[in-house]
């Protein structure tokens, strides 16, 4: 069965738009897809259906068997814990060390602090910044601090990977090596990764599935795709 | 282990967080220092003012004069009639030779004019003293003794005593007034005070979510944070009521102005001062802190 799947999906928000319109889909375990489309096109909320920060109009979301439409709110902590998600601002707690920042994401599951050292610094070094563990988010670059948040998403071990536009903020030469750290996360950790984008050059070299959203709708979905039609 | 970590973890969390918003948390702590204050010395009050009315009770008397016409049976049946009335405790009989006894001894003046009499001629009146279980119901009592037959007056200092019980019932009942309202406004303070910390906790927050804490473990040390703030409120309180008032009962000699109003032992209700006033600090603490979760923590 497929990891993820997405059947005659529907958003509508509360203001009336059309934010996705019937989408149908499957990405099997392991996969490495980006969600491309203009801006406006549905990428983020896409993603907000995946983590379960909205549920759809109409149709069903699952991952690894579970329904995460009909995901009751108080049960949507367990989702979660199954999932690292990336943003474009990185959501860093700007008081804590790149070490807290990181082991903020196990602290929550109660783990015993000599079990939350090891898996940090596993992450940490996954990323390549083991040796800024002490650091505080304001004394690293961008790119850096993107790093730092995707140790965060990676430290549980999560099957699937989700981003929203990651590099985002980030500079081309930069981007590249976010791309690097994601690229060997799903290789070497066989983790599941999805990820929304709209930058083209990125997509174009990486040679990896691309779902095309148009105004909502899925208007393509292609194996070793690029961003121009 | 897990839920233990949890729970550690939360209590250390809320105490940061009180830390951290300091003048935040002082403020809050010092509203409710002040209202437990006020309510540590209602309740050292109410203590003392149900002790003193508790001691008039005890004292306060219906005197029966019986007719001098009445013969002894009479007199006794007056005594058994009054002993069947449901409200009355204790009846005791004073003869009118004892009266006159007792009087001549207490003064010259007394002695040199009742000497004139023998027991056939004494002016005095045969009375019984009677005695009733709630106070309340006095003047009934009265009545009915009035009703019997040879009862000529009766006499119980009438409206005074009953006056007196009203007032005191009143002064409560005004103290559990403001006291409750100022608890109300304390939970206000604090529910107030845990708003603005979820508030600048709001991105923590969202990353919790993110993370996949669950909705308890985000809310769990507010509440202990509300709890902390009500906890740390009492600590003052306790310490003023506690040392003040033994310090005020030593000074004074354990009495107020008189003899008449004995101050309670601050021994017999310390303990209970030091148990209401935790009690009411960390339940207005916690109150105050749902409320906040409920409103300002929508997750
Ligand atoms: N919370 C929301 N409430 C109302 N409309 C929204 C909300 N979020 C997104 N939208 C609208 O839904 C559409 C798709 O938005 P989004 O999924 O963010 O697109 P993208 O990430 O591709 O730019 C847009 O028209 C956007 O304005
Ligand atoms: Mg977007």
């Amino acid at each position: 069965m497929e990891l993820i799947y997405f059947k005659n999906v529907y958003k509508q928000y509360k203001n009336g738009v059309n934010a996705l319109v019937d989408v149908n889909l499957a990405i099997e375990k392991g996969d490495f897809v980006f969600v491309i489309g203009a801006s406006g096109s549905g990428k983020s909320t896409l993603i907000k259906l995946l983590y379960r920060e909205e549920k759809p109009t109409r149709g069903d979301v699952y991952i690894g068997g579970i329904k995460v439409s009909k995901l009751r709110n108080r049960k949507v902590y367990k989702l979660r814990r199954k999932l690292g998600i990336v943003f474009q601002d990185y959501k860093l707690l700007p008081k804590k060390t790149v070490y807290e920042n990181v082991a903020f994401a196990l602290l929550v599951y109660g783990l015993k602090e000599t079990e939350i050292r090891k898996r940090v610094l596993k992450a940490l070094d996954q990323v390549g910044l083991k040796g800024k563990y002490r650091s505080y988010p304001d004394q690293l670059s961008g790119g850096e601090q993107q790093r730092v948040s995707i140790a965060r998403a990676i430290v549980n071990n999560p099957k699937v990977l989700i981003c929203d536009e990651p590099t985002g903020n980030l500079d081309p030469e930069t981007s590249k090596e976010i791309m690097d750290v994601i690229e060997s996360i799903n290789k070497e950790w066989g983790t599941t990764i999805i990820m929304a984008t709209h930058d083209k050059d990125i997509v174009n070299r990486m040679k990896k599935r691309v779902l095309l959203l148009d105004k909502g709708m899925l208007v393509s979905n292609k194996e070793k795709g690029g961003y121009s039609k | 282990m897990k839920p233990i970590r949890i729970f550690f973890r939360s209590i250390s969390e809320a105490f940061k967080s009180v830390f951290r918003n300091f003048s935040l948390s002082l403020a809050s702590i010092s509203c409710i220092s002040i209202t437990l204050i006020l309510v540590a010395v209602s309740v050292i009050l109410s203590y003392n003012v149900n002790s003193f009315t508790s001691d008039i009770e005890k004292d306060v008397t219906i005197v029966v004069f019986v007719d001098n016409t009445a013969t002894s049976e009479e007199s006794d049946l007056i005594g058994k009639t009054i002993n069947n009335i449901a409200n009355v405790t204790e009846v005791y009989f004073q003869s009118k030779q004892d009266i006159k006894a007792d009087m001549e001894a207490e003064s010259d003046t007394f002695e040199a004019i009742l000497k004139e009499y023998d027991a056939e001629t004494n002016p005095l009146q045969d009375t019984y003293l009677v005695k009733v279980s709630d106070i309340e119901k006095i003047g009934d009592t009265a009545k009915e003794i009035k009703k019997i037959e040879k009862v000529e007056l009766v006499k119980y200092g009438e409206g005074m005593v009953e006056e007196l019980v009203n007032i005191f019932d009143i002064v409560k009942n005004i103290t559990y007034i403001v006291v409750v309202a100022l608890i109300v406004v304390t939970a206000f303070l604090i529910s107030n005070t845990i708003k603005i910390t979820i508030q600048n906790r709001k991105r923590e927050i969202e990353i919790m979510r993110l993370v996949g804490a669950s909705n308890s473990y985000i809310k769990i040390p507010f509440f202990f944070e509300g709890i902390i703030l009500g906890f740390l409120g009492t600590v003052l309180p306790i310490l003023i009521c506690c040392f003040g008032y033994a310090y005020l009962y030593d000074i004074l000699g354990g009495k107020l102005f008189t003899e008449i109003i004995k101050l309670v032992n601050p021994d017999l209700i310390i303990y209970n001062i030091v148990l209401i006033t935790l009690l009411i600090g960390v339940v207005v603490g916690a109150l105050g802190s749902y409320r906040a979760v409920r409103r300002h923590l929508k997750i």
